[in-house]
């Protein structure tokens, strides 16, 4: 999945990447500082250097690989793994004996012993700090084994043994004798809620979920029945649809999870297997044998971090995370420099990514003044029209240094094509992607009058709009290119049959020329972005996602369905940490509803949509006297919340002294808890049950707020919370052991024999059976408060209109709930807040700061070009089947019963081909790779004779 | 906000190229903005790299 984005990054025109350096000094101030670089010498030219490996293969210099976490070797002239970007090799000089094979070797003359340390200057408006995280190291830990005994290893450690480019190529074995392990104990919380033996008390907020990712892997890796126990205190899986994955483990997979910290793991000297001392539930110690031990370790602030704060002179809390505040969770305590990801606080892959989105929003809107100003733009030269033209053809078939020319006969490869129809020109390069190639590949072009190009070297996923954008410099349409991979596919497989695979580099020549020979120019629609947004929902999220693009300077049409602004936050009074919630709303209102760019539409329902990205047209129908408006904009963004869930559960409305957590907080808010003896809170109402199946991730601290609360205001009271599993990730861990140290009672109950409560005169009963008592206790409480879980804001009737997709749960679907957390399916359209999933006012905050940043990157355009690899319809011999409608995953092709024709709009086609695939006429044609053109390939393979 | 002295720069520097630092820098990139990415290791993509697969769709990292 990172692939495309470390592609994406590495070709980006306006990405600089500065690899191997450091931040010496910051100076100046925000809008303008200097940056002093420290640059480390990386003794290969990453310029020159091709990434071809010929001077690793030649290296005779055994190194630990790091990359590999140590459990395998590398050479001392290495790359960290293939995909790397800059795909350029380094010579680590610690192993290094400088016997110069390397520079002996590299045709790409890119090898530079000399390389030496400098230091470089950047000047820039904002900086960001995303500076990441490193594992717990749990050698200290002595009492778990780790360092002593082969067969415990880290959570990192497991992850590299499972991959497919890891050290055991991805069969699950373990370090002392590459045996498969038939049973293997995970170990939670090494590093994380412990403050006795390691100093971070929090929680690092993904080891849960990675622990069940990586039994459930393993146990599909496994030859045999593999047992796999979890060993937890709590299962924290608290994300979007994350209960669903642990049940899945708990219930399908058969991972066993069981609530204890362990004691010790001691190894038999004689298997290599550890034993695994702990306490049950119950307090029986028993000892259980596993064939292998993954220790599941925090995340934690690495110490060149905490130099670079310092440097910086950014602010650290206990822990080192960067020190914000709930309500601007991006800022650092420096004015212009922001922060996202792990160095901001504990949390996933897809919270790093809304946070840096969120970070580049709140970099971006100080700078917006100068935007453009330093961003790079590459005019290309008008195309020429060769339609007419008879193909000529130029084949470049590529070396590679000597991964494809040490295998291929290259030279009689390209002699062969030669030979084929309509080629007027072959060549073959040492490294065809090399600058000075391209040059000469322009030259070619235009000195040979050639209006196709075939590439025979490596993968199109990698070097195809390279080769692409060289067409284009020359006047030659993009889409007139073709390539040829005889190396990943052909010389890297074949590399022991030299003769075989330079006939199959053949064979892939010609049918890559004869394909080209089908091309077609094709035209990029442009269509152009009204630069106005619709913001939907005027809570915390859609207030913060309106300020972010005002600010950038978009003007922003934000419309809320009730008579105020301010949503679900109304009925809040304090964050956990103790941001008053009712200030800030205050102030957000009175900043949103005073920008100059932002305009406040009340009392607003959608009643009409239309349009695609870039264009879209919205009418609403608002206030007293239903007026009617239409709105034509560029983006969307839908944030459009979700509510307290209204419990049905332990007479909730049926007697006043049973209340929700977001009622209580009324009551301590205006009462305070001086008269309150005894309260009993219960956890899970309305969340983890079969109505509701995922944990609403915010109840756990909404209790433990409310229970210090209480506790502080009145020590006397007695205050219970019945839990199933407390979920206070992250930093909240701190508040959850506070409570205990004040004396708030914590009880776990089973889901299968939930507590129960009787209302008398007096008081309310509550019945609850303690696992670690083995008792069913009798709870006095003058208060039963419910955590009650969250549930989305009913957007069936805007659904109906707009077409957005929902889980069953009536929260949004995003894009893909990894990589691209606040992007929608439909392109433009942009989710975040609680429409998203429940989540704490700190991360509504962040995400609807990154979905604005998402919609900046389309409005800050004047208009898009599209791919030109879309799908056509020929209406006259369609017979309006509908197969295309019923199969198309992007709901693009229509039924226009005016004109009674399919119609297949290119602004939104995707290109994936499927319609192409299942019109049973072959009426649709899928541009560039309509049917003769796939087919001639074929046919040209055969005529090779096979 | 503009800078007191001197003029507003267009660049941002994104210090640590992992999944954060990329998704930070191609967002600004796309918005108009010149980046800066600047990393210790020899090459992007941080800890996400080193990962097998990811929760909860178990799709592979790389």
């Amino acid at each position: 999945m990172i692939s495309p984005k470390l592609v994406e990054v590495g070709r980006h025109l306006n990405v600089n990447i500065i690899t191997n350096s450091e931040i010496k000094t910051v100076d100046g101030e925000p809008g303008n500082f200097t940056v002093t670089l420290v640059n480390h010498p990386r003794y290969i030219d990453p310029v020159k250097c091709t990434g071809c490996g010929e001077c690793a293969r030649h290296c005779p210099v055994t190194a630990v690989n790091r990359y590999n976490k140590g459990l395998d070797d590398r050479r001392a002239a290495f790359i960290e793994y293939p995909q790397a970007v800059p795909l350029a090799f380094g010579i680590d000089t610690d192993t290094c004996i400088g016997c110069g094979l390397c520079e002996n070797m590299c045709v790409a003359k890119a090898i530079q012993y000399d390389d030496t340390e400098r230091e470089s200057t950047i000047t820039v408006g904002s900086i960001i700090l995303a500076s990441g995280s490193q594992g717990y190291d749990p050698s200290k830990l002595d009492f778990l084994g780790y360092g002593k005994s082969p067969n415990v290893v880290t959570s990192e450690e497991f992850e590299r043994i499972l991959s497919a480019s890891g050290p055991y190529r991805g069969h699950l074995c373990r370090p002392l004798d590459r045996e498969e392990p038939k049973k293997i104990a995970w170990l939670q919380c090494v590093g994380s809620r412990d403050t006795n033996k390691c100093g971070n008390g929090y929680c690092s907020s993904v080891c849960c979920m990675y622990a069940v990712k990586e039994a459930m892997i393993a146990k599909e890796h496994a030859h045999c029945d593999l047992d796999c126990a979890i060993f937890n205190m709590d299962i924290r899986t608290f994300g979007k649809d994350y209960e669903k994955y642990y049940l899945r483990a708990k219930d399908k997979d058969g991972v066993r999870f069981i609530k204890s910290r362990v004691h010790t793991v001691t190894e038999i000297p004689e298997t290599g297997d550890l034993t695994v001392r702990f306490v049950n539930e119950a307090g029986e110690i028993l000892e259980e044998t596993f064939s292998m031990v993954v220790l599941s370790v925090g995340l934690q602030v690495p110490e060149t971090s905490k130099l670079l704060a310092q440097q910086l002179g950014i602010e650290l809390d206990q822990y080192s995370f960067v020190q914000t505040n709930p309500f601007t969770p991006v800022s650092t305590s420096r004015e212009g420099v922001y922060t996202c990801g792990v160095f901001q606080g504990p949390k996933d892959i897809p919270g790093s990514i809304t946070e840096a989105s969120a970070a580049a929003c709140a970099a971006g809107s100080d700078l917006s003044a100068a935007r453009g100003t330093d961003t790079k733009v590459i005019v290309m030269p008008d195309q020429q029209d060769v339609a007419a033209e008879t193909p000529r053809i130029g084949v470049f078939v590529c070396n590679c240094g000597i991964n494809i020319g040490g295998v291929v006969n290259v030279p009689e490869v390209a002699d062969y094509a030669a030979t084929l129809p309509y080629v007027a020109y072959t060549d073959q390069n040492l490294f065809t992607c090399s600058q000075d190639t391209q040059d000469k590949i322009k030259e070619k072009i235009i000195e040979h009058k050639l209006n196709r190009v075939v590439v025979a070297s490596c993968s199109p996923k990698t070097h195809e709009q390279m080769f692409m954008e060289t067409l284009e410099a020359c006047g030659l349409n993009r889409y007139l290119f073709e390539m040829a991979n005889i190396r990943n596919q052909n010389s890297w497989i074949h590399s022991k049959t030299p003769a075989i695979a330079t006939q199959k580099a053949k064979d892939l020549v010609r049918m890559a020329v004869a394909r080209s020979a089908t091309l077609k120019q094709l035209k990029e629609k442009v269509i152009s972005v009204n630069k106005q947004a619709l913001v939907i929902g005027g809570g915390v999220a859609g207030m913060n996602a309106a300020l972010g693009l005002g600010k950038q300077g978009f003007h922003v049409a934000l419309i809320e369905k009730n008579n105020t602004l301010g949503g679900f936050s109304r009925m809040l009074h304090h964050t956990i940490e103790g941001g008053d919630i009712q200030v800030y709303l205050n102030d957000l209102i009175l900043e949103v509803t005073g920008h100059e760019n932002i305009e406040v539409i009340t009392a607003a329902n959608v009643t009409d949509f239309s349009g695609y990205k870039g264009n879209f047209t919205t009418t609403v129908v608002f206030g007293p006297e239903n007026e009617k408006r239409t709105i034509k904009h560029g983006i969307i963004i839908v944030a459009t919340g979700a509510r307290e869930y209204t419990p049905t559960e332990y007479c909730f409305n049926q007697d006043p002294r049973v209340m929700t957590q977001v009622q209580l907080g009324d009551v301590l808010e205006e009462k305070g808890a001086a008269e309150l003896a005894s309260v009993v809170m219960i956890q899970c109402v309305g969340s983890r049950n079969a109505e509701n199946v995922n944990c609403s991730r915010i109840c756990c601290q909404n209790a433990v707020k409310n229970a210090l609360i209480i506790k502080k205001q009145n020590p006397e009271t007695n205050v219970y919370v019945l839990y199933r599993d407390i979920r206070t990730y992250g930093l909240m861990e701190d508040f959850y052991k506070e409570a205990r140290n004040l004396g708030v009672i914590f009880i776990r109950f089973d889901s299968d024999n939930p507590p129960q409560v009787v209302p008398g005169a007096d008081g309310m009963q509550v019945f609850v059976k303690d696992h670690i008592l083995q008792r069913n206790l009798e709870i006095e409480a003058d208060l039963v408060v419910l955590s009650a879980g969250m549930v989305a804001e009913d957007t069936t009737d805007l659904c109906g209109i707009m077409k957005f997709n929902r889980n069953p749960e009536g929260y949004f679907i995003e894009a893909h709930v990894k990589l691209r957390p606040v992007d929608m399916p439909g392109d433009g359209i942009f989710l975040c807040g609680t429409a998203h999933g429940p989540k704490l006012i700190t991360e509504t905050i962040s995400q609807a700061q990154a979905a604005a940043s998402r919609a900046t990157t389309f409005l800050s355009k004047s208009e898009i070009k599209l791919s030109a690899i879309t799908a056509q319809v020929d209406t006259e011999h369609c017979v309006k089947c509908l197969t295309c409608v019923r199969s198309c995953p992007f709901s693009v092709p229509v039924f226009n019963t005016e004109k009674q024709v399919i119609e297949i709009d290119e602004a939104i086609c995707h290109g994936c081909g499927i319609c192409a695939g299942v019109c049973p006429r072959e009426t649709i044609q899928l541009n560039y790779y309509e049917n003769d053109q796939i087919l001639c390939k074929i046919e040209a393979l055969l005529a090779g004779g096979m | 906000m503009g800078s007191v002295h001197g003029k507003t720069s267009g660049s941002v520097m994104v210090v640590g190229a992992g999944i954060a630092g990329m998704q930070a820098s191609l967002d600004l990139a796309n918005s108009d903005y010149y980046v800066h990415l600047v990393d210790k290791l020899p090459t992007v993509g941080g800890m996400m790299a080193r990962l097998d697969k990811t929760f909860p769709t178990n799709d592979c990292a790389m």
